[in-house]
């Protein structure tokens, strides 16, 4: 059972308050949309929480049952899907999922890659530079590069931006199958985004 | 998680092998290099050519060349990263030690290109004596690693800064004199005949640069990375 827990979490830019004395703790099977409008702090919250940006005040804690996970285990279980997080363009599909996989600690196959490749729509585009790639096809890797790290942690800041409807559903699916499993967070505006998760947190109040 | 994990190893391979990749796919940083180098060689070729220099002018001709053509191009191994926005899934999924280590590779084999490129050609262009090229190679390969190991890190450090060019030569130097003296001092002896022997205490130094610069920046990268 792994846990993520924010204590006391505040962010300021200058005088600028984003939030603060944020509190939550969340377990395996939970999941929280974090909602509010434009430059309310919700991606600066995702950012915060996987240890991206410093907090101005208070705590993030990853842990597995009791005992406090260190940098590198957090790296292995944390997978992060955001229209801002960037692929190697130069690289192919396949050569971008093998890579990540590889320095996050794990081993992926051929076989396994064809099998997201698939499942994200992205099944023939696997040998093309990603650089081809829509932003559309762009965000469906970043989903299959979360498939293939099975993540105990997922974060998704907008989650459905650049894709069409046939991409929606897919995302759809994959967080239902990640679920269960997994300790799910969304930065969203979109209502049916934030209906994804069980718990919300409303920021710019 | 798939169940075979990689070691520190595998994953500083795989930064190499996808620097090298993208390397040779723009051949941005190759190319700025030589040209830089091959331009500098030829001015200075044109300019003094075969004219009788000292071997402390030809030694500190050379280490000039090798120096600002380092400058021009091996901070593009983080620039790059935070420029295309992928520093930041590189920062989440992988740790600190084997980004460095595969960059400091990668820096390395650049740099190796570059003076296997020039250094003959600084032999053929000016009048250094070309009867100690096998004695000067153990003061170029100390110099490589050391110029590899130091600007490594300082890439690291101006990557996210707004002049990028300007600040890592700036920050560069000073890391960066008290190696290129040594250079210039054990490449004069090499130059002027006297052999290695003579220039013992300069790579008895050099040695302990490169170390001492590697180990430093092996342990105070983690903290330029992720901050």
């Amino acid at each position: 059972m792994f846990r993520l827990t924010a204590k006391d979490l505040a962010k300021r830019f200058g005088a600028r308050k984003l939030f603060s004395a944020l509190n939550f703790e969340l377990t395996t099977g939970d999941s929280l949309a974090v909602i509010g409008p434009n430059g309310s702090g919700k991606s600066t919250l995702i950012l915060t929480l996987l240890g991206l940006q410093r907090p101005t005040k208070g705590s993030v804690t990853f842990a597995e049952g009791d005992t406090e996970l260190d940098d590198a285990a957090r790296r292995r279980l944390v997978s992060f899907v955001s229209p801002y997080l960037n692929l190697y363009d130069q690289l192919t599909a396949e050569e971008n999922l093998k890579f990540f996989i590889t320095v996050s600690g794990g081993h992926v196959t051929g076989k396994q890659i064809n099998a997201v490749l698939q499942q994200v729509g992205l099944e023939r585009r696997g040998v093309d530079p990603v650089a081809e790639f829509s932003s559309g096809m762009k965000q469906r890797l970043k989903y299959a590069l979360a498939l293939l790290s099975n993540p105990a942690y997922l974060f998704l800041d907008e989650p459905t931006s650049n894709l069409d409807r046939e991409g929606k559903k897919i995302v759809v699916q994959l967080v239902e199958q990640l679920r269960a499993d997994s300790i799910l967070i969304i930065a969203t505006n979109e209502e049916e985004e934030y209906q994804l998760a069980t718990a919300q947190c409303r920021l710019g109040q | 998680m798939p169940p075979r994990s990689a070691g520190l190893v595998s994953k500083a391979l795989a930064v190499y092998a996808k620097d090298m990749r993208l390397e040779l796919r723009s051949r941005y940083a190759l190319n700025a290099i030589l040209m830089f180098a091959i331009t500098t060689l030829a001015v200075v070729s044109f300019s003094l050519g075969q004219s009788g220099l000292s071997p402390k002018l030809l030694s500190a001709l050379f280490w000039i060349v090798i120096f600002f053509s380092a400058m021009s191009g091996l901070a593009h191994v983080f620039i790059r990263e935070e420029e295309t926005g992928t520093a930041l899934p590189l920062r989440l999924m992988a740790d600190p030690d084997p980004v460095y280590i595969g960059k400091l590779t990668f820096n390395f084999s650049l740099l190796t290109t570059m003076t296997m490129v020039v250094t003959p050609l600084f032999f053929i262009f000016t009048d250094a004596p070309a009867e100690h090229i096998i004695s000067f190679l153990p003061v170029l390969a100390l110099g490589v690693i050391g110029l590899s190991g130091a600007t490594t890190l300082v890439a690291a450090i101006i990557s996210r800064a707004s002049v990028k060019g300007a600040l890592f030569a700036v920050l560069s130097f000073p890391i960066l004199m008290p190696l290129l003296i040594a250079l210039v001092a054990a490449t004069e002896k090499v130059f002027g005949g006297s052999g290695l022997g003579e220039a013992l205490a300069e790579l008895q130094f050099l040695f302990a640069y490169a170390v001492v610069m590697i180990t430093a920046s092996l342990l105070l990268f983690k903290f330029v990375w992720q901050d």
